[in-house]
């Protein structure tokens, strides 16, 4: 795939960058088992395509460097950070967010173990956390408390849930 | 972040022709993105080379590792033939970054990552490594995590790579492809010392493709790990690190591997703790001993005198912790 646009070379100055168009591409990719189309600015992140484009709101925009894990999502089954990855590279890729776990009304079982485990406050490294621990179960770094939390050290909680979060993630790995 | 061009090649040699175009090659990208988010990097063109032939792990013949360019952290780290040939490989990625980020991030790509000094990440700092001639903010600003070996007047920045350290430690060699075919770069040669240049990072020439890091086939049993120290137990960047791997036939060291991160403007390899080493029978006092070697040529900075001690205490441990006490 080659993207069309104009060539913005370090040379040049900010203002006179902004005053081009900025290259676009065009990306299919299957959101929670939906298959959409988009046309980008090559500069967009998958989370702000996710964000500002299709309105899924779940994925959090912490720290915007891969820092905080706000933003996990799957991609390809695979756990990343979607803050620090391009839309322009996602042609074909199958991406999961916290909009598509649950099964309808039946929500995710690890969904369902933070709530009965009380592993938030504000909640706003909650979509994250159970992205990430989502991978981190099927990854199979469940053998102990300290796995568990060595493994989901890319989530920051800043109200101080990780207890809780261990058990969540410990109770959904136990019952598979 | 400034507007850039987009290629996504199929082949190496779609990507070379596009590399030598000017193109910035990019494959996991968890560095690249961050520094072009805060116009450190500015690249005009990105070629994704996700899709080249790079990311198997195999057995050489004569018993070594040839490790891809495109293998991910977390593929490498958990491969049986790494895991049990060479753990202290295993372990640095392990130790490294986070869950999400070793999913994304691949071999290559790691030991091309750039430092963390937070004045090279801040535009509006002086920085040699990014504006050759700038000056160095660090060298007389907050400079508790910086290098204490290899600096010069001109940048003290860490290599922040782990599993770099453990290449070092086993005398690695890099396989690069460019216009002129391939050639091999041995791991003491491919990143550079800052010295008057520190915007020259590495041995790559215009256009060039790392293919894969190769490890040398070294005599079994081999006893190999790494430790690493920082300021929080995961998800940090190292203090100091060491990576050590041992020899040992008869009772007597044969072989002795030992380098050390986090204090370093490139991997450390320490020749002399090795020579220390090999020929005597593994006791404390020969840890303790040949430890005390490890910062040997160290210069502190006003705020990192401390990793002086700590880095012979890292080194310490680990050779206790891989060799053993008798």
């Amino acid at each position: 795939m080659i993207a069309g646009g104009v060539t913005a070379g370090s040379a040049l100055g900010d203002a006179q960058a902004a005053a081009e168009p900025a290259p676009t591409s065009r990306v299919a990719l299957t959101v929670n088992g939906t298959r959409r189309t988009v046309t980008v600015d090559n500069r967009t992140s998958l989370l702000d395509l996710l964000r500002e484009h299709f309105g899924l709101t779940g994925s959090k925009k912490g720290c915007n460097a891969g820092a905080c894990g706000a933003c996990t999502v799957l991609v390809d089954g695979q756990r990343v950070n979607s803050c620090l990855t391009l839309t322009v590279r996602l042609e074909g890729a199958e991406v999961t967010t916290i909009e598509g776990l649950a099964d309808g009304d039946e929500l995710h079982p690890l969904q369902q173990a933070f709530i009965e485990q009380d592993a938030f406050q504000c909640g706003y490294c909650t979509p994250g956390q159970i992205m990430s621990g989502v991978g981190c179960i099927k990854e199979g770094h469940t053998g102990s408390p300290e796995e568990i939390r060595e493994s989901m050290s890319g989530n920051i909680c800043r109200c101080g849930c990780y207890v809780k979060i261990v058990r969540a993630v410990e109770q959904t790995a136990g019952r598979k | 972040m400034h507007p850039f061009d987009y290629t996504r090649v199929s082949d190496t040699r779609e990507a070379l022709n596009a590399g030598r175009r000017g193109g910035r090659y990019i494959a996991g990208g968890t560095t690249l993105v961050d520094l072009m988010r805060e116009t450190v990097e500015r690249p005009g063109a990105l070629v994704d080379i996700s899709d080249l032939p790079l990311r198997e792990v195999t057995v050489t013949e004569r018993g070594g590792l040839h490790i891809g360019a495109l293998v991910r952290m977390a593929e490498a780290a958990a491969h049986p033939k790494v895991r049990t040939l060479y753990p202290v490989i295993s372990e640095a990625l392990e130790l490294s970054a986070s869950a999400q980020l070793r999913n994304m991030a691949t071999i290559g790509g790691n030991i091309m990552q750039r430092t963390r000094c937070t004045y090279f990440r801040d535009v509006t700092a002086d920085c040699n490594k990014r504006e050759p001639g700038a000056g160095c903010a660090a060298l007389h600003g907050y400079n508790r995590t910086h290098a204490i070996l290899g600096t010069s007047d001109h940048c003290v920045a860490t290599h922040p790579s782990d599993v770099a350290v453990a290449f070092a430690a086993l005398e690695a060699t890099v396989h690069v492809l460019g216009p002129d075919g391939e050639r091999t770069v041995p791991f003491a040669d491919f990143l550079l010392l800052p010295g008057h240049t520190p915007h020259r990072e590495h041995a790559l020439r215009n256009g060039e493709l790392i293919t894969a890091v190769e490890i040398p086939a070294l005599p079994r049993p081999l006893r190999s790990g790494y430790l690493k120290v920082r300021d929080r137990q995961s998800y940090e960047f190292a203090l100091t690190s060491a990576a050590v791997a041992l020899h040992v036939r008869g009772g007597v060291i044969r072989e002795a591997k030992v380098a050390v991160g986090g204090v370093g403007t490139v991997p450390w390899k320490l020749p002399a703790v090795e020579r220390h080493l090999v020929g005597e029978r593994p006791s404390d006092a020969l840890w303790e001993a040949a430890a005390s070697r490890a910062a040997d040529g160290a210069r502190p900075l006003a705020h990192n005198r401390f990793k002086l001690e700590l880095l012979q205490r890292t080194v310490e441990r680990q050779l206790r912790i891989v060799g053993g006490t008798k």
